[in-house]
């Protein structure tokens, strides 16, 4: 089995985010350790997407405090943060439909590019030298994902499936230290969310990634992560190993509500 | 012709002669690697000397189980090279299926392409009694496995280099004390009937067709050819292992099958082999892409493949071509013809060969048409793949071409092919009772195919000997002969037909998905899924028109008269088809019982149950409701009665 390393990779201390008169996350705090795989569930609206973007760098906390590999990250651009080795993929796709599967996940690569203007005009030297080497990393992930068939398909001619997988190659294709999924498996069918699920795994033990997972289904989400931390309203109701989550009863009552409670009770 | 060498003599051979020439290619990571003649060997000698460090010897089984993949190969050349004998299996068959032949071959070692097949092994870990060690080709997934058995291809080789430098000239050792009649594979049938039956076949049983084939052929060292085919198929081991060792061309390996045809056209084979459920399906996606493109092209499309089929009728009739015919073909080689190729990768191909299944005619005389050199080969798995090929000048839909060098064919009494030539199988594996019927007292392989042989000498095959059928009256019909007719039709995916000892033939009939999908957006006909969209009235139209196509060619005893389209297509899992796309005749007749009742007694439909089997092995019930189709249904209400009665009075005659 993996066995996550007891080293801290990422610590949210206390966070909070508002919108207007929203409490959209409430001093939150939580960690992740390098290796494993954390998911984040809770009803619609939990603050799952929100606590994902403060990570990311999409939204800046109001309160609270953010490091990752001992470093503070909190008020740190979008661009800063990917390049230290945090990459995400959306809820909603976003890709470029216009550019075909390569291009998108060379796109990833972008921000371990050197090479300059010039030098990248006239591809010669160091960027003709950065080109093929970058190039080589996406084959790799066009062959992890399975994806050799497709490299010259424009993305917006392929199946949501397939687009959510090339989504994640292109994520894949920083090198992240620690990759952040928001719904991987929004709105596909069983097959295809195996599919993602065995990706995500080999993606974790292959290259090490620690994953930090926003999911619904609650099949895969026990089956595949070390821990689990739950959101409700804005506020972190539990955590621990998916087992212990299962059983915990304010999990059980933020997700199917007091009268299952009551019921329970009167039994 | 005499061999005097085994397959891995001539791989050691080919290394000495010409080191650095490619052997193999293989596209990874999106460029194409290439594996010299030395480096083939020296892998598979690695290999060899690692699983001899794990036991395995004279006699022992190993078996390969994955896609056309080079370390499949070197795996299977590692086997015989230590005297062993290599199994390859399909590497889509279910579970059960599996572990009867590898139970059945005593199989101690699999070499498995990737974590699904390891899995699958693994799976039926406690059936396999012999199975000692399970090497896998891709780590992807492996890492954390910890069976005792699992090893990666990588650690046997290094494993192989620790023996070997303990045990210098071991494997070459053993190389060169082989003798050309010793069993090297067992090809296991794909088993129309009833279980596999493991075919054992000596060095010189497939060096001697791949021989007489590459001199009859003209097949060289510099040819071109792409390994895709199924591991297990016997073709597949002709081709891509006897005939490759033999000439020593170069052998690619696609990226995966689902990049096949981008990889053809980057490889532009100048030879091939494909079954003709792969000629059927290009020529199914022809029409299609022809009728998705702008009026115009679609028009001179029409027009060409109207020349080309001129032509191509002339050279059947044996008549000359006329000049404007051949005047409109050159144009059109330049403006279709030549292109159309070209998306298939056959630019370059000199020669392309169909076998295993009959070819429709009409998809032969397309093909042909279209400047494709195709040609007909016929042979078993008990004659080593290969015995018959037609020669370039003497082409013919019909037949399936002349024997080959040193090879006889007759006919017996009640019409079965019977074949005498080296490569005529050493037995059934475990079957001495099978294997005495398979072969005359003289020696000639009963075929199990029904045939005759031409004014010209051809060989020509009508049907499975037992398949072919009669109907009440006496009327023999052939049922394959009907089905590729119908195939022809690019909206009927799979068909059987029946008739046997009844007043008519019927057909039941599974259609194209893709094609008959596109049709349905054409013509605005909505419907939800493949189970939906067979049962559409509109699409049960369609295909009563395409049966009426043809049924005009059919004589007029033989046409189809009612019709039935499945909500499902016929799958191997659920045992309707093989592994190689031919129908299981008997247990479909079985299967759909209730069918053929309502077909027969003129009931309107049917309530059918089938089980069906996903791929995991799991199975459920589809229960539904079918419509039962008349071909002749009165368009002209009055005139069709006595048509009818026409018609059925030629049984009472």
């Amino acid at each position: 089995m993996r066995k996550p390393a007891d080293e801290e990779l990422l610590a949210a201390t206390a966070v909070s985010k508002r919108f207007g008169g929203v409490r959209a996350v409430e001093e939150v705090s939580f960690s992740v350790r390098r290796g494993e795989i954390a998911s984040i569930i809770g009803p619609n609206g939990a603050g799952k997407t929100s606590l994902l973007n403060m990570i990311s760098g999409f939204y800046r906390p109001d309160t609270g405090s953010i490091t990752f590999e001992g470093h503070d990250i909190t008020n740190l651009r979008p661009a800063a943060i990917a390049a230290l080795g945090i990459a995400r993929t959306f809820q909603n796709i976003a890709l470029f439909g216009g550019m075909t599967v390569l291009d998108n996940i060379m796109l990833g690569r972008h921000v371990r590019m050197k090479a300059g203007v010039l030098s990248s005009f006239l591809y010669w030297g160091l960027a003709q030298h950065e080109e093929i080497a970058h190039r080589a990393r996406a084959e790799e992930l066009i062959d992890f994902l399975e994806l050799q068939d497709l490299r010259k398909e424009l993305t917006s001619a392929l199946p949501y499936g397939l687009r959510k997988r090339v989504e994640l190659g292109r994520a894949l294709a920083l090198d992240p230290t620690l990759l952040l999924l928001d719904e991987p498996m929004g709105g596909m069918n069983q097959e295809e969310k195996e599919d993602i699920a065995r990706y995500i795994l080999d993606v974790n033990e292959q290259w090490g990634t620690t994953i930090i997972l926003i999911e619904h289904d609650m099949a895969v989400v026990m089956d595949i992560s070390d821990r689990v931390g739950v959101l409700d309203r804005g506020r972190k109701i539990a955590e621990g190993t998916p087992a212990e989550v299962q059983r915990d009863p304010a999990v059980i009552l933020a997700y199917l509500g007091s009268a299952h409670q009551a019921r329970e009770q009167a039994a | 012709m005499t061999i005097e060498a085994t397959l891995p003599q001539l791989l050691r051979r080919n290394a000495e002669k010409m080191p650095d020439r490619h052997a193999l290619r293989e596209k990874d990571l999106g460029i194409w690697q290439a594996f010299s003649w030395r480096r083939y060997w020296e892998e598979v000698r690695d290999l060899a000397l690692g699983l001899a460090a794990a036991g395995f010897g004279q006699g022992d089984k190993l078996s390969v189980i994955g896609e056309n993949r080079p370390r499949l190969y070197f795996a299977q050349l590692a086997a015989m090279s230590l005297g062993g004998i290599a199994v390859p299996v399909y590497q889509d068959a279910i579970a059960s299926e599996l572990a009867y032949v590898l139970d059945h071959a005593e199989i101690s070692v699999v070499v498995a392409e990737d974590q699904e097949q390891v899995d699958k092994i693994l799976s039926l870990k406690e059936r396999l009694p012999h199975l000692k060690l399970l090497v896998f080709d891709d780590p992807r997934g492996l890492l954390n496995y910890e069976d005792p058995i699992l090893k990666s291809f990588e650690a046997v080789q290094a494993e192989g280099r620790v023996f070997g430098a303990a045990h210098p000239g071991h494997v070459e050792a053993v190389v060169e004390a082989a003798k050309p009649d010793d069993l090297c594979l067992f090809s296991y049938t794909s088993g129309t009937t009833s279980r596999p039956k493991g075919v054992m076949l000596s060095h010189a049983n497939l060096l001697d067709p791949a021989e007489v084939f590459a001199t009859t052929e003209g097949i060289r060292a510099n040819d071109e050819h792409v390994a895709y085919l199924p591991m297990a198929w016997v073709g597949n081991s002709l081709f891509s292992l006897a005939l490759h060792m033999h000439v020593g061309f170069t052998c690619n390996f696609p990226e995966k099958p689902e990049t096949l045809r981008r990889d053809l056209r980057e490889v532009g084979p100048t030879m091939a082999l494909a079954p003709p459920r792969l000629w059927e399906n290009a020529l199914t996606e022809i029409m299609v892409r022809a009728a998705d493109a702008s009026p115009s092209k679609r028009r001179i499309f029409d027009f060409f493949r109207g020349v080309a089929e001129r032509a191509q009728l002339c050279v059947a009739e044996g008549r000359p071509v006329p000049l404007g015919t051949r005047l409109w073909r050159s144009i059109g080689e330049f403006f279709v013809y030549a292109p159309v190729r070209d998306q298939f990768g056959l630019r370059r191909a000199r020669v392309v060969y169909t076998g295993g299944a009959p070819l429709g005619v009409d998809v032969f005389r397309f093909f042909r048409g279209f400047g494709v050199n195709l040609k007909q080969v016929y042979g078993a798995t008990e004659l080593s793949g290969l015995c018959s090929v037609q020669p370039n000048a003497e082409v013919d839909p019909e037949t399936v071409g002349r024997m080959l060098d040193g090879m006889d064919v007759r006919i017996a009494e009640h019409g079965e092919v019977e074949v005498r030539s080296p490569g005529v199988f050493q037995g059934y594996y475990k079957q001495p009772e099978e294997s005495r019927e398979a072969i005359t007292e003289d020696g000639w392989l009963r075929t199990g195919d029904a045939g005759f042989i031409d004014a010209r000498g051809h060989l020509a095959i009508i049907d499975r000997a037992r398949d072919v059928g009669r109907l009440y009256d006496g009327t023999s019909f052939a049922p394959q002969f009907i089905e590729n007719k119908l195939k022809f039709s690019p909206y009927i995916g799979e068909v059987v037909v029946f008739g046997e000892a009844r007043s008519f033939v019927a057909a039941m009939i599974a259609i194209d998905a893709s094609t008959v999908g596109k049709w349905a957006e054409r013509n605005n006909v909505s419907y939800t899924s493949f189970q939906d969209l067979s049962a559409r009235p509109e699409v049960l139209g369609l295909i009563r028109d395409e049966i009426r196509k043809c049924n005009s060619g059919l004589p007029e005893a033989t046409r189809i008269r009612r019709f039935l389209v499945l909500n499902k297509e016929f799958d191997a899992d659920d045992d309707e088809i093989t592994r190689t796309r031919k129908i299981r005749r008997r247990f479909v007749t079985e299967k759909y019982a209730a069918v053929l009742h309502a077909f027969y007694s003129g009931d309107e439909e049917v309530e059918l149950s089938t089980e069906i089997t996903y791929e995991d092995g799991r199975k459920a019930i589809l229960r539904s409701r079918l419509a039962i189709g008349d071909v002749d249904e009165p368009s002209a209400p009055a005139a069709a009665p006595s048509r009818r009665m026409a018609e059925e009075a030629v049984p009472a005659e």
